[in-house]
């Protein structure tokens, strides 16, 4: 993968609604050619972050960058290379998907094909149909396709996926990665882990209005508290005091004659190893990872 | 901070292309022809009472109380009125209202071609409807009840313009003020009666007693219909007229232009 320099820079951005901190000093970089993710609970001030991004927000401190340009100074440039697909934005109720997106590509100078763009996102086959009388799925498709029409840079997407069927969603990650293999740059806001993981080459977990973690999705998995499970029934009973002076074991639990073991890689074999001493066989032995999930519910609640 | 340097603010502030202001009005244009409604009220409604009350045979009567008029012909400037009337106050605000609801406006606002385009069509538009019923109300009145055209038609186009102005500036004060698109139909239907009698839609202004008349005279469609008339019968419209109807202009684009959010 292409990873050049950084063509947004968030740095230090605060922003307050009505005297509440909505985002508190949020700083990020995002490599011109990666698919940069925001990851956080509800109301963590994602959005928000990104409507600074696109110039929609006038953050209250800090800076923000696009391609070295402040998206509110410079907001017609900055309109030029950034495609934005928004949360709660709809078009007017009679305008068509054709006419939708003809508009919207007259807006811009090099426009892409707006066909094209409509067949890659399954719309060729409402072209007709209004607005108001799209499905929830096609909507947004539209809106994504509307943010791809004007052959951005950098495309910000915000709930890519939200009310889209499994089917439609692996094809618009598809889609996604497409785009970003053609060297777009793209900032995705999400709080579905498998969207993230299977999509980030990195990801900021934000939780209160700050950046809680940055780091590569396997990065933050490894970051969890427990990250490696480690479950089996022994052929022989074991001590509980010779299991939780494993290294790196952070509980043991019995279920029946089961024995689960949270821990780390380092705690995987000296488990091994002490099997292997008491000549002990284990049965249905299931070494897990932690998940992105796993991963994130720690990162939110220490922040907690 | 954000305030951008004044110098760097004004030398990227590059204006969208004509054609992409083009496509927008373009496109406004296409879903305003498809408001049958609203095309019903703005270019049909005024025209057709103008001509029901034209219908009733005493209306079509020289009357000595305005002076050896007819009443049907106070009615063309009535009916002119009413098409600004249903345009810019009964039409316009709830779409305008509606697409800052559904953020439409902030969709565009992330593009190279600002919001402000969608609400220039959309009152562009609104004007030339309300224009367009206007001549085909006076067009009517000519044909079918010998209503004489403008004496004064210089005058008369000038007072035209001004209260479709005076109309469209109040549409946009009354999408300032409200947040909802329910809202503002409500205030509008509202808005919209009291506008309708000051412009005589129920009685002529020219018929109403002398103190109400002198309070309506200085009501935007008091002083619109009185200038109409004068310019109708081959006179110029009265300086205080125009005045009243520039003031209030003034006044209310002031107030919608303040408070006026874009989302």
């Amino acid at each position: 993968m292409l990873v050049g320099m950084a063509i947004i820079e968030v740095n230090g951005v605060h922003k307050a609604y009505a005297g509440r901190t909505v985002v508190d000093g949020v700083s990020f970089a995002v490599d011109e050619g990666e698919i940069f993710g925001i990851l956080g609970p509800n109301g963590a001030g994602k959005t928000t972050t990104v409507e600074c991004v696109g110039g929609l927000r006038v953050p209250d401190a800090g800076t923000v960058r696009v391609a070295g340009l402040d998206p509110v100074a410079d907001h017609d440039r900055v309109t030029r290379l950034l495609g934005a697909q928004l949360q709660e934005s709809e078009l007017q109720p009679k305008l068509t998907v054709a006419e939708a997106l003809e508009l919207y590509s007259a807006f811009y100078p090099d426009p892409a094909d707006w066909r094209e763009l409509a067949e890659r996102l399954g719309l060729h086959t409402a072209y007709g149909t209004r607005f108001a009388k799209l499905s929830g799925g096609q909507k947004q498709r539209l809106s994504i396709a509307l943010a791809l029409v004007g052959n951005p840079r950098v495309v910000v997407l915000d709930e890519l996926t939200t009310g889209l069927d499994p089917r439609a969603r692996r094809d618009t990650w598809k889609l996604i990665e497409d785009v970003r293999d053609s060297g777009v740059t793209v900032l995705l806001v999400t709080h579905f882990m498998e969207e993230a993981r299977q999509l980030c080459d990195r990801i900021a977990v934000i939780d209160k209005g700050k950046v809680v973690a940055l780091d590569t999705p396997s990065g933050l998995i490894g970051r969890a508290d427990n990250s490696t499970v480690i479950s089996f029934t022994p052929s022989r009973p074991l001590a509980d005091s010779e299991l939780e002076q494993l290294p790196g074991a952070a509980s043991v639990e019995r279920k029946d004659d089961r024995i689960v073991i949270s821990g780390t890689d380092e705690t995987v074999n000296a488990v091994i190893s002490l099997l292997a001493r008491h000549s002990i066989t284990a049965h249905r032995l299931r070494v897990s990872e932690a998940t992105l999930d796993d991963a994130y519910l720690d990162l939110t609640e220490q922040a907690a | 901070m954000t305030t951008a340097n004044p110098a760097t603010a004004t030398a990227v502030k590059t204006p969208a292309p004509a054609s992409a202001r083009r496509a927008v009005l373009r496109s406004e244009t296409r879903l305003f022809l498809r408001e049958p409604a609203g095309l019903f009220w703005i270019v049909v409604f005024p025209t057709a009472l103008m001509t029901i009350l034209g219908l009733i045979p005493s209306f079509r009567d020289p009357d000595d109380a305005l002076g050896g008029r007819r009443v049907i012909d106070l009615y063309v400037p009535v009916a002119v009125l009413l098409a600004m009337i249903m345009s810019g106050l009964q039409a316009m605000p709830p779409i305008l209202t509606g697409y800052r609801e559904r953020g439409i406006l902030r969709r565009m606002s992330t593009t190279p071609v600002r919001p402000s385009a969608l609400l220039t069509a959309q009152i562009a538009l609104h004007g030339a409807a309300a224009l367009g019923s206007a001549a085909l109300a006076m067009t009517v009145g000519r044909v079918a009840f010998g209503v004489e055209l403008p004496g004064q038609p210089v005058g008369y186009a000038l007072a035209l313009l001004l209260s479709t102005a005076s109309v469209l500036t109040l549409g946009a004060l009354l999408c300032a003020l409200t947040r909802t698109t329910k809202a503002s139909a409500a205030i509008s239907s509202v808005v919209n009666l009291v506008m309708m009698f000051t412009a005589g839609v129920w009685i002529p202004v020219q018929s109403m007693p002398d103190t109400l008349r002198n309070i309506v005279r200085f009501t935007p469609f008091g002083a619109a219909s009185e200038a109409l008339d004068r310019a109708a019968s081959g006179s110029w419209p009265g300086l205080a007229q125009l005045g009243v109807m520039v003031l209030w202009t003034a006044l209310v684009t002031f107030l919608a232009a303040r408070l006026f959010r874009w989302e």
